[in-house]
């Protein structure tokens, strides 16, 4: 057996290795469902009904999906350039800060005004979570400093000032007006206006998971449609050739952690005024939920197209609510985690197909080598 | 109030205790790298070898000591097996080793198969039955400032020290190690030397995820003995571990250094906390990473510039075919 690279890629290969990779990732999960005592195939149906096709179900769906829609467009963005941003997580919680801040500031206004409240959310959510990606990129594009480290260690610094603004101080973002919210710290209800509006009726549809997509379509028209994207493709592939062509490549390293966070961040925005209403700041609230880890599993599944991930995006969303639904003895929490694991290393295994061609040769016993060459 | 009891003394102490899991972990990268991978899945091998180690003393009936070491050499098979699938994957099947190394620590992290492993078997109930106590070497434990810092602490410790000897020694004294640096550097050459370039990449990255399992032993046997469910029983660790591989320049015996240094601004806000200074404990808690930070910086900006020490093929796959 001889592994060959590939020249050129069918078409078709870039769509059925991915299916190919799911498909023994499920049958190796289900193997490890059965080992561990519980029935395969009745999990798969629970997970299927719950996270799709229940009542109720795709509604619940795309609310686990719009945050990782987000992180995995702010992954993919920064990947495609071999720039290993791995603290969506730290800049969606910078987005949350900032998205609430902003309409925490605009007050109570009338239920008009919510088209501003999105629009200002969005804004500042995109300006912080681009401004905390700008750290490790800055740092990368100035000091070559590894960005995957330090965008990481940013998460946990960003994860602890969530703590700090809502827990250890009596900051902006904290609700002490009532002696309960004193003694139980929260923060503050943001106004009516500010909540996102929804659409369809059978199947809710939030505003951000909307943005989610327009944000996807905005990715791919920068990356395969403008100068910016090819220019981002020859950095990735070869540096040096880059350099060579006159390419500034420390201007592009800083504009793709920007662009990366400020998605990143959107998603914040999302977390606000779609859901949660409020600045989550307890470590089972919004930091439990590792959106930014998600994303790069969401990112990688996608092979970094951002309309895959937008699918992608809704897959793994339904994985993840399912979780949540069926959480139990049947159930136990960390299954998702090592569904997601081991998704992703079939994917990864199966890029090998993708960039070569398996050729079975067969070596005759016993012939001297060289001897066919006369 | 004896010398020993002053705070310096106690954070340094302290320092070595939490510097310990950080040292195993980090000498584990350094194999790992060494000979041209790099494992981002600490952190997940360091977790699942927390959990399996705590459960593993758990159903040993016997003694403590003979409970413990078994333990730790579960939590290190453990690791080494999860290194396993990274290795496989990078190695075998070339895949991107840094999106490998995520989805190993996703896929045995704090979401994922510990926290399985921890509902299942009902590890966060449990008290626990056998930890790591200090030991007090040759009485010399009420010495002042060197007693409890050198004399005064657990078997995992004085393995550790042994343990960087010994990578020091194999990696710059041996011939194994003269061709664990020669895969890492040029694996074409090492090839042509006769060097089995997979076996050895596949022996390291495995040994390193032992060495992670050990590390993560450290926390739920001797730190904190126990075990708790998500990313809080280790924090950081495993990503600050792979940070101080490069602090170290890919050199055993700066681990150690870099190892206690993070140790000590890890053991910090405890330290304060008991002697209740008013200190918000959140700027504590991201010291070690805001450190983390700023060192790396200062390593990349300065010394490294002639980029000391980084295996030059750290990352890249090595297919023959290709070279």
């Amino acid at each position: 057996m001889k592994l060959e690279r590939r020249l050129t890629q069918p078409w078709w290969l870039s769509v059925a290795v991915p299916i190919g990779s799911l498909v023994v990732a499920f049958a190796i999960i289900g193997v490890v469902l059965a080992l561990t005592g519980h029935d395969t195939w009745e999990t798969y149906r629970k997970i299927v009904e719950a996270g799709f096709t229940g009542s109720g179900a795709m509604s619940a769906t795309l609310i686990s999906a719009t945050p990782i829609l987000f992180t995995g467009l702010a992954a993919a963005a920064a990947f495609r350039m071999q720039l290993f941003n791995i603290g969506a997580e730290g800049q969606l919680y910078l987005g949350a800060v900032g998205a609430s801040w902003i309409a925490l500031q605009l007050g109570d206004r009338d239920a008009t005004s919510t088209p501003l409240f999105v629009v200002a959310m969005c804004v500042a959510a995109a300006a912080l979570g681009a401004l905390w990606a700008l750290i490790p990129g800055v740092l990368r594009a100035f000091a070559r400093t590894n960005e995957i480290i330090t965008s990481l260690m940013l998460n946990y610094v960003a994860g602890l000032l969530l703590t700090y603004l809502i827990f250890d101080s009596s900051s902006y973002w904290r609700d002490t007006s009532t002696l309960q919210a004193r003694a139980f710290p929260q923060g503050k209800p943001m106004p009516e206006a500010s909540n996102w509006p929804t659409f369809g009726a059978s199947v809710v549809v939030p505003l951000g998971f909307l943005l989610g997509i327009l944000a996807a379509l905005a990715l791919w028209v920068l990356y395969s449609r403008m100068r910016f994207g090819f220019e981002v493709g020859v950095i990735a592939d070869s540096p040096r050739a880059a350099r060579y062509a006159g390419m500034r490549t420390r201007r592009k390293i800083l504009a793709v952690m920007a662009i990366s966070g400020a998605i990143a961040g959107i998603g914040g925005a999302s977390q606000i005024g779609d859901f949660t209403h409020t600045l989550d700041g307890s470590p089972t609230g919004l930091q439990a939920a590792a959106f930014g880890y998600t994303g790069i599993v969401v990112a990688a599944l996608a092979r970094y197209n951002p309309f895959a991930v937008c699918l992608v995006a809704v897959l793994i969303g339904g994985l993840l609510n399912a979780g949540y639904t069926l959480q139990g003895p049947d159930f136990p929490s960390g299954l998702v985690g090592v569904m997601q694991g081991i998704i992703l290393f079939c994917a990864l295994g199966g890029e090998l197909l993708l960039r070569y061609r398996l050729r079975i040769t067969r070596v005759r016993a016993g012939t001297p080598i060289g001897e066919g060459a006369t | 109030m004896s010398v020993n009891d002053s705070l310096i003394v106690i954070v340094l102490a302290q320092a070595i205790l939490y510097g310990t899991p950080l040292l195993y972990a980090a000498l584990g990268e350094l194999l790992a790298e060494r000979s041209g991978v790099l494992n981002l899945g600490v952190q997940g091998m360091m977790l699942f070898g927390a959990a399996v180690g705590f459960w593993t003393t758990q159903r040993i009936d016997g003694s403590g000591p003979a409970a413990l070491f078994l333990a730790v050499l579960v939590s290190a098979l453990a690791g080494a097996a999860l290194a396993a699938i990274h290795a496989f994957l990078v190695i075998t099947l070339r895949a991107n080793q840094i999106v490998s190394g995520l989805a190993l620590t996703i896929f045995a992290g704090g979401l994922g198969l510990s926290a399985y492993l921890g509902t299942e078997l009902g590890l966060a109930d449990l008290p626990a039955v056998h930890q790591f106590s200090d030991l007090d070497v040759l009485g010399l434990g009420d010495l002042p400032v060197v007693g409890p810092i050198l004399f005064d602490q657990s078997a995992l410790v004085y393995a550790s020290w042994i343990l960087t000897l010994l990578v020091a020694l194999y990696l710059g004294r041996t011939r194994w190690g003269l061709n664990v640096r020669a895969v890492g550097e040029a694996p074409a050459s090492a090839d042509a030397m006769g060097v089995n370039v997979t076996l050895y990449r596949y022996v390291h990255v495995m040994v390193g995820g032992a060495f992670a399992g050990v590390a993560g032993a450290c926390y739920s046997l001797s730190i904190t003995p126990g075990w708790t469910a998500g990313d809080t029983l280790v924090g950081g660790a495993g990503w600050i571990a792979i940070a101080l591989v490069i602090f170290a320049f890919w050199r055993a015996e700066l681990c150690l250094v870099g190892a206690y240094l993070f140790g000590a601004l890890s053991a910090l806000p405890f330290a304060l906390q008991a002697r209740e200074v008013d200190v918000t404990p959140e700027f504590l808690y991201a010291l070690p990473y805001v450190m983390t930070i700023v060192v790396l910086v200062l390593v990349s900006t300065g010394l490294a510039r002639r980029r000391l020490g980084a295996p030059a093929a750290l990352g890249v796959p090595y297919v023959r075919e290709e070279r």
